[in-house]
């Protein structure tokens, strides 16, 4: 199949309101779409939806993961068939380290994938690289997930971890929030180098799209796409605002 | 051997040994059973005469009041004493190989190899092995059973056995000053550092069986020492009971620390009186593990007497379906420029329930102390319960007095984040249990540190239970 992501038609509810409505999205091996819109337009509620997040109910249509209907996935299924969402908002978990928690879910996947799992020596070498990368120190490590972070480091965290567990898919939620222009340019060049990974950008501001150049950009409010389009889309919403294309 | 009935659960404790004792007492407590006891331990009039006493004061206390639910408690019925072997041994060719395979499977000869410096284990009312390495024998360290110590050091003993929990501190200390047996005694002379753990294991075989250890850890001027115990019980539909008293000294300058993890099947009533008492610039560690049990009533305390003792004090207890643990912790300051910590943590889940009680006591004229408790709650789903009653008693203005008690959810944004990593909602919810009591565990040698892990995964499933 030529695709990674594919939605239709999906209404997706809590309780009994209709929160978002989207006809047609399908997002294919490398390329980046990017998805904007104003606060509480949905936005990070698709995301969490294509993530199999328990709390929302899909009410109609259908998500297409390589060609297979993953609406009743549990979130675990999906991760390991190879989506991965970096969250706007990473939870913290008091007393699980950094180390042990990278460890542990690199492990499963490999485990679930049937492959062998790496020895602490081995994983250290292949964290180290990888945080190398982000300008991560060592320090962070032994430290409690996300407990304390700033919101930096909290964003570089993520994207460690889409290195280590190398999704197909990776959707990444407002990543320019907390970051400073240097670190959001080098977040940006580690995106740009995951050639094969599709990937569904969503951001609030166009400050990151100067750095990654989406084939595709949608505008959503209030839980519909009103808008999509190619690249030049971003220009006339920096210019005129979202009001602009209501 | 272990018998098809009792293997249903996953419980891994939950095996039964058949095994023929030696000699046990008929079930009940009369005056005739202690003084039997006492007999057959061919001890010296003064003892007889403390069990005695004690007995008439137990008999005169009431039950308490308060805490859990002690009603189902029969004393009639409860065998106050089992024999299991002629003779103690110090190597483990001696042991009964029935005996000797359910401490293998418990890993603990395994231990002794690998981490300890000496080891003791208990099964029944007595202790079966005990065996110290030799380095700490020349030194001077004595490590033995508590009735093998009144023989051998009878002036020792004397001076410090109940002198920390008297008979009447309670109905269960009572109990235990009458009918105790087993239980180690550790002494630790001038300056000696014991540098690597010494253990003991407890277990408890028989059904409606009662154990009774008592043991007394004195460390002399200068001297440090960690001791380990462990304790487990298999599952029966009848309930048993444990009431243990431990009496710790630390001298001045002593180091103490003291660490137990008890994992009991949920139909033993655990009601036990634990007590250290640190002189001048004295440390006493205490990690105090508390898993399964019917009912565990249990408030280790540490009395800082002299100037510049530090007590810590690590509580982490665990209940689930059918189980009660209302544990907590004491410090009491008599001294001027005292410290004390207490970290609690609690898990709660399939309905079991945790109480925390807590004690901190400042005397007047103990200038200059500190203290701060920290009491964490975590409950696992709505059916189960935490509750805490801290009480404090500061007759001191000088004293620096800190408290804080929290109750903590799971969040459901904290699981699906793990299981948006590949992490089933079972692992998740264990990665987070796991990190909560991390402040605890990491003062665990790793053995137990492991170990810990791998109880709270079985209360978390309800395998036990």
């Amino acid at each position: 199949m030529d695709y990674l992501l594919k939605i239709k038609n999906l209404q997706v509810g809590v309780d009994h309101a209709a929160i978002i409505d989207i006809a047609d999205l399908v997002i294919k091996r490398g390329e980046i779409h990017a998805l904007m819109g104003p606060n509480a337009s949905g936005k990070s509620t698709l995301a969490q939806v294509i993530a199999g997040h328990p709390s929302y109910i899909i009410k109609r249509g259908d998500i297409y993961f390589l060609g297979k209907k993953i609406n009743n996935w549990t979130p675990e299924a999906r991760a390991k068939a190879g989506i991965f969402l970096a969250w706007q908002y990473p939870q913290s978990i008091p007393g699980l380290a950094v180390r042990d928690f990278l460890r542990t879910i690199y492990n499963n996947l490999l485990t679930s994938r049937e492959k062998n799992i790496l020895s602490l020596v081995e994983f250290d070498k292949l964290l180290v690289k990888h945080a190398a990368k982000l300008d991560l120190p060592d320090k962070l490590f032994s430290r409690s997930v996300n407990e304390g972070f700033s919101g930096g480091e909290k964003k570089k965290l993520e994207i460690l971890q889409m290195l280590l567990l190398k999704p197909k898919l990776a959707i990444i939620d407002e990543i320019d929030s907390g970051l400073d222009i240097d670190a959001l340019k080098n977040i940006a060049k580690v995106i740009r180098q995951q050639k094969n990974m599709g990937i569904l950008l969503i951001t609030h501001y166009q400050r990151i799209l100067k750095y990654l150049k989406p084939v595709k950009v949608y505008v959503a409010i209030k839980g519909r796409i009103i808008k999509e389009g190619k690249r030049n889309l971003v220009g006339q919403i920096e210019k005129s605002g979202y009001k602009s294309l209501n | 051997m272990s018998r098809q009935e009792f293997n249903k659960t996953k419980y891994a404790h939950n095996f039964y040994d058949d095994f023929k004792p030696v000699y046990s007492v008929p079930r009940g407590l009369s005056a005739k059973v202690v003084d039997t006891i006492s007999s057959i331990k061919t001890e010296p009039t003064w003892l007889k005469k403390i069990r005695q006493q004690a007995l008439k004061i137990f008999q005169q206390k009431k039950m308490p009041s308060w805490g859990g639910d002690l009603s189902g408690l029969n004393f009639d019925n409860i065998q106050y004493y089992i024999k299991p072997t002629e003779r103690q041994a110090s190597n483990w060719q001696q042991v009964p190989l029935v005996i000797k395979k359910a401490f293998t499977k418990l890993g603990v000869p395994q231990a002794e190899a690998n981490f300890l410096a000496g080891l003791g284990a208990q099964y029944e009312s007595e202790v079966v092995y005990s065996n110290l390495k030799e380095e700490w024998q020349r030194q001077g360290v004595l490590f033995c059973d508590l009735s093998s110590a009144i023989k051998l050091y009878p002036e020792l003993v004397k001076k410090y056995l109940g002198s920390l929990v008297p008979i009447a501190d309670n109905k269960f200390s009572a109990l235990n000053s009458a009918v105790w047996s087993g239980g180690i005694f550790v002494y630790v002379p001038q300056n000696v550092k014991v540098t690597i753990p010494l253990q003991a294991y407890f277990r408890l075989n028989a059904k409606n069986m009662g154990q009774f250890e008592r043991t007394l850890i004195i460390a002399e001027k200068g001297s440090q020492v960690s001791y380990v115990e462990g304790c487990t019980a298999p599952k029966y539909a009848v309930d048993s009971l444990h009431a243990a008293v431990v009496e710790i000294f630390a001298k001045p300058y002593s180091r103490i620390r003291y660490t137990t993890i008890q994992n009991w099947s949920n139909n033993v009533y655990n009601l036990v009186t634990k007590r250290a008492l640190a002189e001048e610039g004295a440390v006493v560690e205490w990690i105090d593990g508390n898993f399964g049990s019917k009912l565990t009533m249990k408030y280790p305390a540490i009395i800082l007497k002299g100037k510049g003792a530090k007590g810590d004090m690590l509580s982490l207890a665990v209940a689930s379906k059918g189980q009660h643990q209302d544990a907590g912790a004491k410090m009491i300051h008599l001294a001027h420029d005292t410290s004390s910590r207490i970290i609690s943590k609690s898990v709660s889940v399939l309905g079991g329930r945790v109480s925390f009680r807590g004690l901190v006591k400042v005397a007047k004229g103990a200038k200059n102390t500190k203290t701060k408790s920290q009491c964490d709650a975590l409950l696992l789903d709505d059916k189960s319960r935490a509750d805490t009653y801290p009480t404090l008693q500061a007759d001191e203005p000088t004293a620096q007095v800190e408290h804080e008690a929290s109750v903590f959810k799971i969040q459901q944004d904290q699981l699906f984040y793990l299981q948006s990593r590949g992490l089933s909602e079972e692992e998740a919810t264990s990665m987070i249990v796991n990190g909560f009591i991390e402040p605890i565990a990491r003062e665990l040698p790793m053995e137990y540190a492991l170990e810990l892990n791998r109880l709270i995964k079985l209360e978390m499933t309800g395998s036990i239970g």
